[in-house]
């Protein structure tokens, strides 16, 4: 089951990052995940929230343009091997995968993976048969 | 419907034989006054009287932007200088200002044309007109104020800047007509949405926007912004300000007040004058003001003239919106280009601001141009390839517009500066010596 993701358009200059940080905070927001993209003019800022409605709202209130995307979260063995078993399902069925970011949770043994790929359907079918579990919105609150 | 039925609705033989009179006396008036102007014809081997026909004024020299900074201040009166009662100067960006002095006579020509302008745009003697035009040597302000004044509107001279008191004014006066530079225009729109101001508090109707360059599609952002109708508006310190031709409410190019000011159009090249629905340089001859008389004054803006009727009635000639300037063009990698072709490229990419800036550098022996533009939402996309997508979509817009490559940089929503004035589109950093 697809999970939902905000993505922040953060242009490469000095105090962007900690603005969008510092708004969500001020908003009581708690960040689960977070990735940067960046190139050498701007980066996007990709986040797993508590709370993605009030955080679009408090961003674009800010002034920043914020995109909210569908990513699949998923909690993988953690231990060698963990990532790439996961990977080669997609491979098999010729998933092509746009990016992914990992964290670790103490309350789970498991390592958190977060992927956005081509076809979202397709990868969500494709892995019901592995031992991989999809993590859900209530899942997400409980990391 | 007009402001002065008779002057903007006259026949053309009519038009024309006015036009003659009034040139032969602006011709003769320079000639016996000024000593500039004597010279001119003098080396050119004319005299006044040798203007028999309108077309005759194609053998006078013309007159360039440097005579007038030679002649700076007051070098070109052709009346004493008791009768003089107001100034106006260019800001002199790139030399000495131009300044252009007013007797009273040339100051209520002034303002019938711009009363001209105001009733094109619906105004009405009960009007409240909102001056955002800067107050100053610089002609906007004054000029409209005249207009107003001519008009017997209320104009409130509340001049450029200051945004919140502008949109507090426009809610406590209930403002009707809006007068600024469109680059203004868009700003005060944009601050009226996010002040959170809704379109039913403020009773604007019209807007009259000029002094810079500007395109359809701003036009669109400002009516839908504003919620009025804009109408674009023509003048240059040098001739007379605001007001020498304005768009009536089919929009569809600019009246020139033709019965005050002769239109020609030449090839900027060569001098050579060109005809009707062909692209040049404006060239522009005061009929009527003796404080300070201008003929045939390059004005090195590029439209091209219409001589047909509107559809409003008016049978003044009219004039399509400028597109560039025949020297402010920027040479880049030997390329010829206009900041408006870049706009023109940029406004056909869906979700693009019109905002903009094009920055000229040459960091060793090539010019490198880096196009900024902001992002909106239609224009951000969470994948990395597809944003990449969006800067070549840019640049290959600019490419098949302008022929140059460029570099596209995309900044956040409205981190580029905003003007109260004329908007800066071009730095240009390179060094030239």
């Amino acid at each position: 089951m697809a999970v939902k993701q905000i993505s922040i358009f953060i242009e490469n200059k000095e105090g962007r990052l900690k603005k969008a940080i510092n708004t969500l905070a001020q908003e009581n927001i708690n960040i689960r995940a977070l990735s940067i993209a960046d190139t050498t003019k701007y980066g996007i800022l990709r986040l797993i929230v508590s709370d993605n409605e009030k955080a679009i709202e408090a961003l674009e209130k800010d002034g920043f343009i914020v995109k909210e995307n569908d990513v699949i979260i998923l909690a993988i063995p953690d231990k060698p091997n963990g990532l790439n078993s996961t990977l080669e399902v997609f491979d098999e069925k010729g998933i092509n995968l746009e990016y992914l970011y990992a964290f670790v949770s103490n309350k789970t043994d498991e390592a958190i993976v977060v992927m956005r790929l081509e076809d979202m359907e397709k990868a969500i079918e494709a892995l019901k048969d592995s031992d991989v579990k999809i993590l859900d919105d209530k899942d997400i609150k409980e990391l | 419907m007009f402001w002065n039925e008779k002057a903007e609705c006259m026949g053309k033989e009519e038009k024309e034989e006015l036009q003659l009179k009034r040139l032969q006396e602006t011709v003769k008036l320079a000639y016996e006054n000024v000593e500039f102007y004597k010279k001119r014809f003098d080396e050119a081997g004319i005299k006044p009287e040798d203007i028999k026909t309108l077309k005759d004024i194609e053998k006078i020299p013309f007159t360039t932007k440097s005579d007038l900074r030679e002649a700076y201040p007051l070098g070109l009166l052709a009346v004493p200088r008791e009768e003089i009662v107001e100034v106006h100067a260019s800001s002199g960006t790139t030399g000495k200002p131009t300044v252009t002095a007013y007797t009273q006579n040339d100051l209520d020509i002034w303002g019938e044309c711009i009363a001209r302008g105001l009733k094109m745009a619906g105004a009405e003697k009960e009007y409240i007109i909102q001056n955002a035009y800067g107050y100053g040597l610089f002609t906007g302000g004054f000029g409209i104020h005249h207009g107003g004044n001519k008009m017997g509107a209320i104009t409130i001279p509340i001049s450029a800047g200051n945004t919140q008191r502008q949109l507090d004014t426009m809610i406590d006066f209930q403002s009707d007509i809006l007068t600024c530079t469109p680059s203004y225009a868009m700003y005060l729109g944009e601050s009226r949405e996010k002040a959170g101001i809704s379109l039913e508090d403020i009773n604007l109707k019209a807007g009259i926007h000029g002094a810079e360059m500007w395109t359809d599609e701003m036009r669109k952002r400002i009516e839908a912004s504003l919620g009025i109708k804009t109408y674009n508006i023509y003048g240059l310190t040098e001739v007379m300000g605001p007001g020498v031709a304005q768009e009536c409410e089919y929009q569809n190019g600019m009246h020139i007040q033709d019965d005050q000011f002769y239109p020609e159009i030449i090839n900027p090249e060569n001098g050579e004058t060109l005809d009707y629905g062909e692209k040049g340089e404006l060239v522009l001859t005061s009929l009527t003001k003796t404080g300070m008389p201008i003929i045939r004054f390059r004005t090195k803006d590029l439209t091209s003239l219409i001589g047909e009727k509107c559809e409003c009635g008016r049978t003044t000639v009219r004039m399509t919106r400028i597109t560039g300037r025949s020297d402010d063009m920027l040479k880049i990698k030997g390329v010829m280009v206009f900041p408006s072709q870049i706009e023109k490229a940029l406004l056909k990419i869906k979700g693009i601001s019109p905002n903009y800036m094009i920055h000229v550098t040459r960091p060793d022996i090539l010019d490198e141009v880096e196009v900024k533009v902001e992002a909106s939402k239609e224009l951000f996309f969470d994948e990395m390839k597809e944003m990449e997508k969006v800067e070549k979509q840019i640049q290959a817009s600019i490419r098949s517009e302008t022929g140059l490559r460029v570099d596209v940089t995309i900044c956040e929503p409205e981190s580029l500066p905003r003007s109260e004035g004329k908007a800066v589109r071009v730095i240009d950093e390179r060094n030239f010596e």
